[in-house]
């Protein structure tokens, strides 16, 4: 099965429409919205929930047979109109899918009569409309889309202010909380976008909600335009697709650009920013955190040291990974992406520069089996990514250390930190223990102390 | 215990249900949300669009068709034809178990096949990447079928599937090809998806194998989609009592059993909604009646095997039924006899499936609970009503957009398995053949019944009834367990299962106990024991 393939078997990626609902959710009392057949949100809505654990409502425009002849136009203003009136939300973050992007709905020409109709009605939520075709990209591309989108359509020119954006990627709930606690700790004010931490993490309700508490408010993402600088994670982000990109290029916001802080060298270049933008040394606090790490890594060693790994997923988190498992002396044999920016590689190299010697492999828009037939000559002593491995894992007896989204079959996958020194630790104490379970696991003698 | 709980005045609580909407909408919901009389059954507004705008619990065509009916035989590969995410959202999700025969056996329940369209498919057509699939899929694999399944786009470009998997087919010769127009948009809700893969799998599979099955008690279960293993619990009592199963429509099946199903001498429905035209058309087409069962329920299972042996009629099966009734029942009721003390009185709200809402509350009766409201998310009125109701269905834009296969009696194989006076006479016997009663004959009086059940009613019913549990799907799971109501999901079972025959009620009691009488749910104050006495609800309007 080496040949190129038309088709994809067991796709390592999922659709642009998800990644979209996921970052609307990270905003203060909205209600993310399809445009499309009712299936769309169902799907995406049980996809979610299942790693999760977290209810997320996703509204619809319902399409049918003769909405997809004449167009949507109506049953977008319908839906809208009743997603207004039941959850009064504050925005409405519209998606779009394969189906209204294919019969060529004008939906910001359909919001401006929207808003124009009912401009007497009950309060007018903020209209956000992101273009995510299902037929391009993957979910990560859906999810900027609807982070520039939100910022595009909110952000405004101001004063200068001190307040940092902060556009974390499609990061955990406990990354989320765990980057808020850095600039807390820093004491600098924060405009994090999306923030789902608590949405999709969230404790019982004492009262009901229509939206569950938490995410980004408006009104911070408005000062967007005026903040002192933008932070932005993810190496294959361009400039003409992010946030903060675009704030860069309207208000002169200045983008600093990152990888995902996992590992040391990563996360010091974060924490150094941080530093400079600040002007304020790091709390103690961090320092520890890293020479645990330090200490850890020291400890840890013998176990990990030259490992082969195969690393799959969204190509920011391969990226930021590869740098990672590289600093602790594994070699990520495989570095493998449904993704396709064009940009894996390079992004790679610019990190590792000896890549090649050091035997790491890189592809991108590949599927499952690409990445099967792959392990199959590569030999790897595990699996890093997400659940969707799992087959691939039982059938040729590889363990897979989860990680990213979706996780599934483990519990907890919205807890998983991944960021930091302190997320690094937890990493890497999952991976060590990865190894000693599968060395003990395959000892005669069953020791204890391994 | 809680025998002497108080029940909300159902009536009540529908107007209290539709009063926030305003008229229009009101009008609209007030015919789905109805207070049960098993008597004079009242009619209920089911299978009509949802309103864009209004959470729903419903998926679409392709979900129905790719998910629910073709997705459980093991050995069709599947290719789903569009975008990356409708392949993926259906990826195993289902839950749907298979055991192969021999570790040779093909299995491609595990894959996900999609012609990943991109936006040059789009613009230009998708067929040609489509065929190319196609091939490398029969390339690698040479499986016994292909099915296609168009996704949204697929309609609209125009992409010919049918075209498409007949050339395909011609072109290999040994591989059956055939393709489903079952884009999303197409009807109310997965339901017509359903529907549609009925008349795929009735045109292109069945019949096309004519070796007598072996067997002397032979039947097809249909509406059976083995999650959590469900069917290979019913298969195990089968085997016990001697019954032969041909086919199975669609759990643990492969392509040549469906092929095969017209030599059976019976067809037996559990998912009426999902299967029933394929009861009917066989019916017409070879002459096999059908006959509602429902293995969901220890004393529903004895029954439903009890009803089977009449059908056939034969002594010794019926007397090797009543020794494995006999034989099994004992292990279930020591487990009830402990569990019932801890469940009994308690309460329970169904909304899920187009027969789970209905099935399942066999199970909770026997846990001694009541069944206060349920409902379905994609049923027809048939579901509720029973199919004496089936003439007076109004036909509407959608239901018309499905098409209805035009079936005969085939020449050769068309043969009444039995005699209109045989069929009288089991009819007096209270074997009802092609017939369902519905949902709500069932049902106590005063309960509620609610089609198409909203967000905000969900919510609305959980804060007037309290129940001490709800079941539905996992989309409901965990905004319903954040008001500290443990929320059972009957689609996946939440990864537990079966729930089927003997073995299976003794699982489901175990679960139900375990949620009902968790410790963790004290840990959780509900919103109206912090707001007093309901009105925590803001008010809310929906616009049609």
């Amino acid at each position: 099965m080496k040949h190129a393939k038309t088709a994809t078997q067991n796709a390592c990626k999922l659709c642009n429409p998800l990644g979209a609902c996921l970052a609307f959710r990270g905003i203060e009392n909205c209600v993310p919205f399809l445009h499309g057949s009712q299936g769309c949100a169902t799907y995406i809505r049980r996809y979610l929930i299942s790693h999760y654990k977290e209810p997320i409502d996703i509204a619809s425009s319902n399409f049918h047979e003769e909405t997809a002849v004449f167009g949507g136009s109506h049953n977008l203003k319908i839906g809208l109109k009743n997603v207004s009136d039941q959850y009064k939300p504050k925005v409405i973050g519209v998606a779009t899918t394969c189906l209204s992007e294919t019969i060529g709905d004008d939906v910001p020409g359909i919001l401006r009569e929207y808003k124009k109709e009912f401009k007497n009605g009950s309060p007018m939520p903020i209209l956000i409309h992101a273009s995510t075709p299902s037929y391009q990209g993957s979910h990560i591309d859906g999810f900027h889309a609807a982070v520039r989108a939100t910022v595009t359509t909110l952000a405004e020119k101001g004063e200068e202010q001190s307040v940092i954006n902060l556009f974390p990627n499609m990061v955990s709930p406990a990354d989320l909380r765990y980057l808020k606690e850095i600039f807390a700790d820093f004491q600098a004010p924060v405009m994090l976008l999306p923030d789902y931490s608590q949405t999709m993490d969230g404790g019982p309700w004492g009262e009901y909600h229509r939206i569950p508490p938490g995410g980004t408010p408006a009104s911070a993402i408005v000062s967007a335009g005026s903040a002192a600088a933008s932070i932005e994670f993810g190496s294959t982000l361009e400039a003409s697709k992010s946030a903060a990109g675009y704030l860069e290029e309207a208000f002169d916001v200045p983008r600093y650009h990152l990888s995902l802080p996992i590992g040391i060298k990563e996360s010091d270049k974060f924490f150094s920013l941080l530093e400079t933008l600040t002007g304020k040394a790091r709390p103690e606090k961090y320092e520890d955190e890293r020479r645990r790490l330090i200490d850890a890594y020291a400890d840890g060693h013998k176990y990990v040291f030259e490992k082969k790994v195969i690393l799959y997923g969204e190509e920011d988190l391969v990226v930021a990974m590869t740098a990672f498992l590289s600093e602790i002396g594994m070699t990520p044999v495989l570095c493998a992406s449904g993704g396709k920016s064009g940009l894996l590689k390079k992004r790679i190299k610019e990190l590792i520069p000896d890549m090649e010697e050091l035997g790491i492999k890189v592809r991108e828009g590949v599927d499952f089996v690409d990445i099967e037939d792959e392990a199959k000559v590569l030999k790897p002593d595990f699996l890093i990514g997400n659940s969707k491995g799992y087959t691939m894992s039982r059938k040729n007896n590889i363990p897979l250390l989860r990680l990213g989204f979706p996780v599934h079959d483990r519990f907890g996958g919205q807890r998983m930190h991944h960021l930091g020194y302190r997320g690094t630790q937890e990493l890497f104490d999952r991976i060590v223990n990865t190894v000693i379970e599968q060395r003990q696991n395959a000892s005669s003698i069953g020791y204890t102390y391994m | 215990m809680e025998a002497n709980r108080i029940y909300p005045d159902p009536s009540q609580v529908r107007e209290e249900l539709i009063q926030k909407y305003p008229a229009k909408v009101a009008k609209k919901r007030a015919k789905s949300i109805i207070v049960n009389d098993p008597e004079i059954i009242p009619e209920v507004q089911a299978n009509v669009r949802t309103v864009p705008g209004i959470i729903t619990q419903r998926g679409c065509s392709y979900a129905g068709c790719k998910g629910v009916v073709l997705g459980p035989t093991r050995d069709i590969v599947n290719i789903v034809h569009g975008p990356i995410g409708c392949s993926f959202y259906a990826w195993l999700t289902r839950r749907n178990q298979t055991r192969t025969e021999s570790l040779m056996d093909a299995n491609y329940i595990p894959y996900c096949f999609s012609t990943d369209m991109q936006e040059e498919n789009v613009v230009f057509g998708g067929e040609k990447k489509l065929k190319i699939a196609i091939q490398e899929a029969y390339d690698l694999f040479h499986p016994k079928s292909i099915a296609i399944f168009s996704t949204c786009p697929v309609g609209l470009i125009g992409d010919d599937v049918h075209a498409a998997s007949k050339e395909m087919r011609e072109k290999f010769g040994d591989c059956n090809v055939f393709g489903f127009s079952c884009e999303g948009y197409r009807g109310v809700s997965q339901s017509a998806g359903h529907h549609i893969a009925n008349n795929g799998v009735f045109k292109h599979m069945v019949g096309r194998n004519n070796t007598p099955s072996k067997g002397k008690f032979k039947l097809n279960l249909l509406g059976e989609y083995n999650i959590g293993g469900d069917a290979f619990e019913i298969e195990r009592i089968f085997e016990k009592v001697g019954i032969t199963l041909v086919s199975s429509f669609s759990g643990n099946s492969t392509v040549s059993q469906i092929e095969n199903a017209h030599t059976a001498d019976l067809n037996v429905i559990l998912c009426h909604r999902s299967i029933n035209y394929m009861g009917d058309m066989m019916e017409t087409k070879y002459g096999i009646p059908w006959m509602k069962v429902n293995f969901v329920g220890a004393e529903s299972t004895a029954k439903s095997l009890r009803k089977i042996a009449e059908y056939f009629g034969d002594e010794e099966l019926k007397a090797k039924v009543e020794a494995v009734i006999a034989e099994e029942t004992p292990k279930v009721k020591a487990v009830i006899e402990e569990i019932l003390p801890r469940t009994k009185g308690k309460t329970a709200m169904l909304f899920v499936g187009g027969s789970r809402a209905h099935h399942y509350q066999d199970l909770f009766a026997e846990l001694g609970m009541t069944t206060v409201a349920a409902g379905y998310e994609f049923a027809h009125r048939d579901d509720y009503e029973g199919r004496h109701v089936l003439p007076n269905i109004k036909i509407d834009a959608d239901s018309k957009n499905i098409e209805e296969l035009k079936v005969v009696p085939d020449p050769e194989l068309y043969n009444p398995r039995k005699t209109e006076a045989e069929l009288e006479a089991l009819k007096e016997k209270g074997l009802e053949i092609n017939g369902y009663d519905g949902m709500m004959k069932q049902m106590t009086k005063k309960s509620l019944v609610v089609d198409d059940l909203s967000h905000y009613e969900s919510e609305k019913l959980i804060e007037i009834y309290k129940p001490d549990i709800f079941c539905a799907g996992i989309k409901e799971k965990y905004v319903v367990q954040k008001m500290g109501i443990p929320l059972k999901q009957l689609h996946s079972y939440d990864y537990g299962g079966p729930y089927t025959g003997f073995e299976g009620a003794v699982n489901f009691y175990k679960d139900i106990d375990r949620m009902v009488n968790n410790p963790v749910w004290k840990l959780i104050k509900a919103p109206w024991e912090k707001a007093g006495n309901g009105s925590g609800l803001a008010a809310s309007y929906v616009t049609q």
